[in-house]
């Protein structure tokens, strides 16, 4: 089953050829993060006109990569939702023109399936079942993971996500927007010692996250100090290493509670190399092992559209064209393929 | 003239698609705000089967390429690029104005030239100003296409008294519009929407002429540019 998949749920536009024989056959990427910088975040109506200006250039240029043509090609799969409806559909509609014109099944996918299976692109995937920290701008989660549409969420954050928790207090450093790599990269200066963040919510049971305290603590901590660069520093140091020690409690809680050994980390803020170092920790304490997409598939792309495209046809899953579009749409709800 | 011309316009509430086959017109028109991401791809299967041809019978694609509805526009632009490209076919982009225009004209037939306003919110039209050609009948750019505040439009030589007032403008502001321009129109459509048999007959003697873009270069023209503002400095 060879699959071409579109992302354009958010800011960025991606494009792949999976098969689910002989594994990635191409794949392609345009990131508006730049574009949106000057905004202080990402504006909906810029991102949708980005998409579309894009999107041919980018899906000819994975055709020629991967030295295909689409009557070669099984099926069409598009990031269906969850993420912004105008942006969603315009890799949408193009993938409907895609499959009319090459007569071809469409296929609409749910955007964090796709981050959940992303390590399954890489040479040495995760069997089922596992569990997966999926932690971005948008979102944080810990996810059981039984097989190819089989999700129990057993954590989640009441608040901001983890990556906008490094993002608003990056800003509130001065660090520019999106400022998360760049606050890490500030900590790497800062004294380990000097100030101590709470570990929020992990004084009571449960897997739920809780991270815009954080930030007003950072904020009330700067209110104190002179503001110098070393002071900031370690007030970046701080904030990591609450969100590190924090996102490992809850890790090892669940890795206890569901007897599972193997940990799959997406989403962008699964590049953060203190997160790295303390579930390697982790996993050794626990005998289990840490499963990462690579970096360039942390965030989104078109690869795991096209994987879990890919897995979804060859397993059942009958793409009928309707071209559906969804802001919010539950992993829960998913099914295993064949099953509608 | 011979071939099959496919046309797609969702820019607006109406989601309507046409297949122009060898002479014969067929159209799928329907109102249905919300449903053009739906519709549009079903329409053209239907208009295919009932023709009963394939998609690459298709030998080039209209498209209503705005201004409109920026989510509408994109719809039509986002499903034409995917076919041109799968097809490896022309696209031709025309304005939603000229389409309005165009239907104001196909409709009155005395009427020698089209006033189009679509309201655009913000207190704004999209104004496009159409003469009818002498030669084809045809609907022809008067004016330059602009975004603006209905007491700033202008219908240059064309007079109102000559001229039907279509689109949904006229509905939201046709007090201020008439104002602006001296005069009221001799017809006043004020609910037409754009009709893809409009798009057909613009886009068939382009489509002739070899006047047709890649399916790269088939983008939305919005008009209305400024959509976000940059944080002030701190």
């Amino acid at each position: 089953m060879r699959v071409l998949g579109i992302e354009s749920s958010c800011d960025e536009t991606g494009v792949a050829i999976y098969d689910t024989e002989a594994g990635l056959l191409a794949h392609a990427l345009h990131s508006q993060v730049a574009a949106h910088a000057e905004y202080g975040g990402v504006v909906p109506e810029l991102a949708s006109r980005d998409h579309v200006r894009r999107m041919v250039p980018l899906v000819r240029e994975v055709l020629a990569r991967a030295g295909l043509k689409g009557a070669e090609l099984d099926g069409v799969c598009h990031t269906a939702g969850p993420g912004l409806v105008g942006a969603l559909l315009t890799g949408t509609l193009t993938a409907r023109g895609l499959g009319l014109g090459w007569g071809l099944p469409v296929l609409g996918v749910h955007h964090m399936e796709g981050h959940l299976l992303a390590p399954m692109l890489e040479p040495e995937p995760p069997a089922f079942p596992f569990l997966a920290l999926l932690v971005s701008g948008g979102h944080t989660l810990l996810v059981e993971v039984r097989g190819l549409g089989g999700y129990r969420v057993l954590g989640q954050s009441l608040d901001d996500a983890v990556g906008e928790a490094f993002d608003k207090t990056a800003k509130l450093l001065g660090l520019g927007y999106p400022g998360g790599p760049a606050l890490a990269r500030l900590a790497e200066q800062g004294d380990p010692g000097r100030f101590r963040f709470p570990r929020p919510m992990t004084d009571r049971p449960g897997l739920d996250f809780s991270f815009s305290g954080l930030k007003t603590f950072a904020l009330n901590m700067l209110a104190k100090v002179a503001g110098s660069e070393q002071d900031r520093a370690d007030i970046a140091r701080a904030f990591e290493e609450a969100v590190v020690a924090t996102l490992v409690i809850k890790c090892r809680r669940a890795l206890e509670q569901t007897g599972l050994s193997r940990l799959v980390v997406a989403g962008g803020v699964g590049a953060n190399r203190r997160l790295r170092e303390a579930l390697a920790g982790l996993a050794a304490a626990h005998g289990a092992r840490v499963y990462y997409p690579r970096i360039e598939f942390c965030t989104d792309n078109g690869a795991m559209i096209a994987l879990v495209g890919a897995l979804r046809l060859a397993g059942g899953d009958r793409g009928d064209g309707e071209p559906l579009v969804r802001a919010r749409w539950s992993l829960e709800s998913l099914q295993p393929p064949g099953a509608a | 003239m011979s071939g099959v011309l496919l046309a797609v316009e969702t820019a607006t509430e109406a989601c309507s698609v046409g297949l122009w086959v060898e002479g014969e017109t067929r159209v799928r028109h329907e109102v249905a705000p919300r449903e053009h991401a739906r519709l549009s791809g079903r329409f053209i299967e239907v208009l295919l089967a009932e023709s009963g041809l394939t998609a690459s019978a298709i030998d080039a694609i209209a498209v209503g390429r705005g201004p409109g509805s920026f989510t509408g526009v994109r719809i039509a632009i986002s499903l034409v690029q995917g076919l041109a490209l799968s097809l490896d076919r022309p696209v031709i982009p025309v304005s939603t104005l000229a389409v309005l225009g165009q239907g104001g004209l196909r409709r009155h037939e005395g009427v020698e030239a089209a006033l189009v306003a679509i309201d655009a919110r913000m207190g704004q039209v999209y104004w496009g100003a159409f003469a009818r050609d002498p030669d084809t009948g045809l609907a022809l750019a008067a004016t330059d296409e602009a975004v603006l505040d209905p007491a700033r439009v202008s219908a240059e030589a064309i007079r109102p008294q000559d001229a039907v007032a279509v689109g949904t403008g006229w509905g939201a502001h046709g007090a201020a519009l008439q104002v602006a321009l001296g005069s009221g129109c001799a017809i006043t459509e004020p609910e037409a929407l754009p009709h893809a048999e409009d798009l057909l007959a613009l886009a068939r003697p382009r489509f002739e002429a070899g006047d047709a873009v890649d399916a790269a270069e088939a983008l939305p023209v919005y008009l209305r540019d400024q959509v976000a503002s940059k944080p002030r400095p701190r």
